[in-house]
């Protein structure tokens, strides 16, 4: 669409980032070489190669899980909780006073817009850090039992869609309670896990308290899979998730899983639709769609259905496709060429099965992995595309009648994370969010995150909770819930 | 005679004023008709509509963007004053510099219209002359509107009279308020029809201002928008700007939102004039931001888009010249009114 009013490039500069020709992993405290085979890590939107990272060999992860084992035994088990919420305000303030470094970084590796990395992941990830400070000292008094006790080493796998922030919800739980971490990036986006390595040498962080093992799924497996760690917490696919599920069974550790979503965001003919449309869009085309909790099956009422389609493709059509690094860019370029092949696998799925499919008018660069936002009418609860996650720009959209019908067809699915409600009446929300089987429900509004709030789903979404005081349970022994 | 039922329906004939435009001829058939129809209209949350404006708000407008929008701007300003102490002279300067806003510069554009008292109306007439600035004036008993219908339609008349090509009146807050939505809608109607002007001329147009800071809510807000451009309005303009908040960009964007289905609907387009409170040019590139991602480009220009401001303009200019030079000067290097 040409406009009058065309906005010039607004890039942000790349200049505050300095990205080293290769990266070891982070053990000890200390950068040292891998052994396994290193791999390369590329700008989404360039296919640039920006640098070659170690691999973690098991024996790699065996002296990671050795060295945080000795840094709980010795140092940050025993050390006064008070001091333990020191180390994590001191990283909360580091991640702050380097929030563009490591929004540059974050969009550079993993394709999300600047606005986004800027806005959302980054300054939520301080706050993780913030808010579980806060609760270092506190534990004795959280509801959660009498003396809870930390675990020990937490092994940890997180997942590419937000890279920093998922390490923040991980690591910022963990060592509030006491525990210290090996933890795993995901292979396509191990940069920022690595950038706060170095906050963590900054702040004087004991060595071993925090160890970071890049690699690929090999890896993940030597981490879940190590006798010496007891807790294992994995934020990715229901795939890999059940796999950990059977690799974990039958052991002491304990397990939180934090899995796929094919989240209904039920739209009633009461809505206020244009707050509605917004939320529509924030709820799919967020983070190019790569969230677990995305909304990616629309059930709108039918008799707006129309009215909501129409002004949902022209708000769509107003979307800004492209660099990333550009402040007005809404969405970005998709992850990976092997999450686009995904993505593309199930479009060219929705239309075979007969299902309508649009999309605005819109260039996308050359190079890189890229998709257009898309939109599916015409939907059945049978096609894939309405049952399976797409974890990209592509909305499912399904019509119901009555609201029986609406929560019949929200929670036919086999994930439960998050659901949405739109709706301008507060008896209808409440009524609906109870029986809707979602962690998750939001009323009025979508993909809304905050440390002090637990996140987590039913079915095959995952167990256990993170965030919030809820969250704490999962890293602590003989904790209770009141 | 499906109107039976209707308590307040009135007979044929007792309404004398003009319908609403297809599709909407049967919605002002009587008050509980009328009620239904607004109050039918989908709800605005407020919080998604200020996290829309506060993500529009962070739109980064550099270099050529910001030389046409700051350019933009300017033409989209209704240069206004309205103040008790208001002189002929006052208002002649105002028209000097609306002629030609930086003297220094003569490829700046000139502003949209001047606004004053209808009083000051033909002053402003004389001084701008075939420049093609417009002449607005505030009418209806402006700001509070409380005045006899008939007093507020011969301010109008007087306005018109003396040379306004644009009338800035304020909608009876009181009766909106109240739920009295036909007695608003009826007033716009006549002043609309008082906006005639002899000799061939067309109407002068109407703003119809809804002091949304007495509204309170974007609920309000969205009725009172569709209410004036069903009775007729040329423009929806937020404020008298003498009761704050004035405008504010949540309520641009109901606004904006409105005229947008409105057009949709009808095939009528409306335009919009934010007025009060919007004195830097970051104020102004938001507003049109806004535009541009709500109403779209066709509400782009001086005839769909105006900012009632007076000291909004001198810090377009002072932008203005630091494109130009590389600098931001001060108060001096612009004139005063």
């Amino acid at each position: 669409m040409s406009s009058l009013f065309e906005y010039a490039p607004a890039p942000e500069s790349r200049s505050i980032v300095d990205i080293a020709p290769s990266y070891g992993l982070f053990i000890d405290g200390e950068f040292v070489d891998g052994t396994g085979e290193p791999f390369t890590t590329v700008n989404p939107a360039t296919e640039e190669v920006l640098t070659e990272v170690s691999s973690a060999s098991e024996a790699d992860v065996d002296r990671a899980v050795a060295a945080a084992r000795r840094a709980f035994t010795r140092v940050w088990g025993p050390m006064r909780p008070a001091d333990r919420g020191k180390y994590l305000f001191r990283i909360a303030r580091l991640l702050q006073e380097r929030a563009r470094e490591f929004a540059v970084l974050e969009s550079l590796d993993n394709g999300k817009p600047i606005r986004e990395s800027r806005d959302v992941d980054i300054p939520l990830a301080a706050a993780h850090f913030f808010y579980h400070a806060g609760w270092a000292d506190k534990l004795d008094f959280a509801g959660l039992g009498p003396n809870p006790r930390p675990l020990g080493v937490a092994g940890q796998v997180i997942p590419w869609n937000f890279p920093m922030l998922m390490l923040a919800w991980k690591v910022a739980p963990a060592l509030a309670t006491g525990n210290t971490v090996v933890l795993k990036p995901a292979e396509t986006t191990p940069l920022t896990a690595l950038l706060f390595a170095e906050i963590c040498q900054q702040a004087d962080l004991p060595p071993g308290v925090v160890n970071i093992v890049t690699g690929a799924g090999e890896t993940g497996r030597a981490v879940v899979e190590h006798g010496d760690v007891d807790k294992v917490a994995f934020t990715g696919s229901t795939e890999v998730g059940k796999s950990i599920a059977r690799a974990v069974a039958g052991t002491r550790k304990s397990l939180t899983l934090e899995l796929g979503g094919k989240a209904a965001n039920i739209v009633f003919d009461d809505a206020p639709i244009d707050q509605a449309v917004e939320g529509i869009v924030q709820g799919i085309f967020f983070n190019q769609g790569h969230v677990c909790c995305a909304g990616s099956r629309l059930l709108v009422q039918e008799n707006v259905h129309d009215e909501v389609i129409a002004s949902l493709q022209r708000r769509i059509s107003t979307l800004r496709v492209g660099d990333p690094l550009d402040k007005n860019t809404d969405i970005g370029a998709i992850n990976s060429h092997l999450q686009l092949e995904r993505i593309r696998e199930l479009v060219a799925a929705g239309e075979a099965e007969g299902a309508q499919r649009w999309q605005p008018v819109c260039d996308l660069p050359e190079r890189g992995y890229w998709f257009p936002p898309t939109v599916f009418t015409d939907v059945s609860p049978a096609h894939r595309i309405a049952r399976e996650e797409v974890f990209g720009p592509v909305l499912s959209v399904l019509t119901f009648r009555t609201p029986d019908e609406a929560v019949a067809k929200a929670n036919n699915t086999t994930y439960g994370l998050s659901a949405g409600i739109w709706s301008e009446k507060g008896s209808r929300i409440l009524k609906i969010a109870n029986q809707l089987r979602a962690g998750v429900v939001w009323a009025n509004t979508f993909n809304k995150f905050d440390p002090t709030s637990p996140f987590g789903g039913y079915k095959q979404s995952g167990y256990g909770r993170e965030g919030g005081r809820h969250g704490l349970t999962g890293y602590l022994k003989g904790a209770t819930h009141s | 005679m499906t109107h039976v039922l209707d308590p307040d329906a009135l007979s044929d004939g007792a309404r004398l004023l003009a319908a609403p435009a297809p599709p909407f001829t049967d919605v002002t058939r009587s008050g509980s008709a009328f009620r239904a129809f607004l109050h039918g209209l989908p709800g605005v949350d407020q919080v998604g509509a200020e996290s829309r404006v506060a993500m529009l708000g962070t739109r980064s407008i550099k270099t050529t963007a910001k030389a046409w929008a700051i350019d933009t701007a300017i033409s989209m300003v209704d240069l206004t004053t309205l103040e008790g102490s208001d002189t002929p002279g006052k208002v002649r300067s105002l028209a000097a510099k609306a002629r030609r806003p930086d003297p220094g510069d003569p490829t700046t554009p000139h502003v949209a219209a001047v606004c004053v008292y209808g009083d000051l109306a033909g002053v402003a007439r004389q001084a701008l002359g075939d420049s093609g600035i417009h002449v607005a004036a505030v009418a209806t008993a402006f700001p509070s509107g409380r005045a006899g219908r008939e007093v507020k339609l011969a301010d109008v008349r007087d306005a018109v009279a003396n040379g306004a090509d644009e009338i800035d009146m304020v909608i009876d807050r009181g009766a909106f308020l109240a739920g009295r939505y036909l007695d608003v809608y009826d007033e716009i109607v006549a002043v609309k029809e008082a906006c005639a002007r002899p000799g061939g001329h067309g109407p002068a147009h109407l703003k119809v201002i809804l002091e949304t800071g007495e509204l309170v809510t974007l609920d309000n807000v969205r009725r009172a928008s569709w209410l004036a451009m069903l009775a007729g309005g040329d423009f929806i303009k937020t404020s008298t700007g003498k009761i704050s908040p004035a405008a504010t960009l949540p309520v641009c964007l109901v606004m904006l939102e409105a005229v947008r289905d409105f057009r949709a609907q009808t095939g009528t387009q409306v335009g919009v004039k934010p007025a009060g409170g919007i004195r830097t040019t970051k104020d102004a590139m938001k507003h049109l931001v806004l535009v541009n991602e709500t109403a779209g480009p066709d509400w782009l220009s001086p005839d769909w888009f105006r900012f009632g401001a007076s000291s909004l303009l001198n810090d377009l200019l002072l932008q203005r010249q630091k494109l130009r030079t590389g600098h931001y000067s001060g108060p001096d290097y612009v004139t005063v009114d």
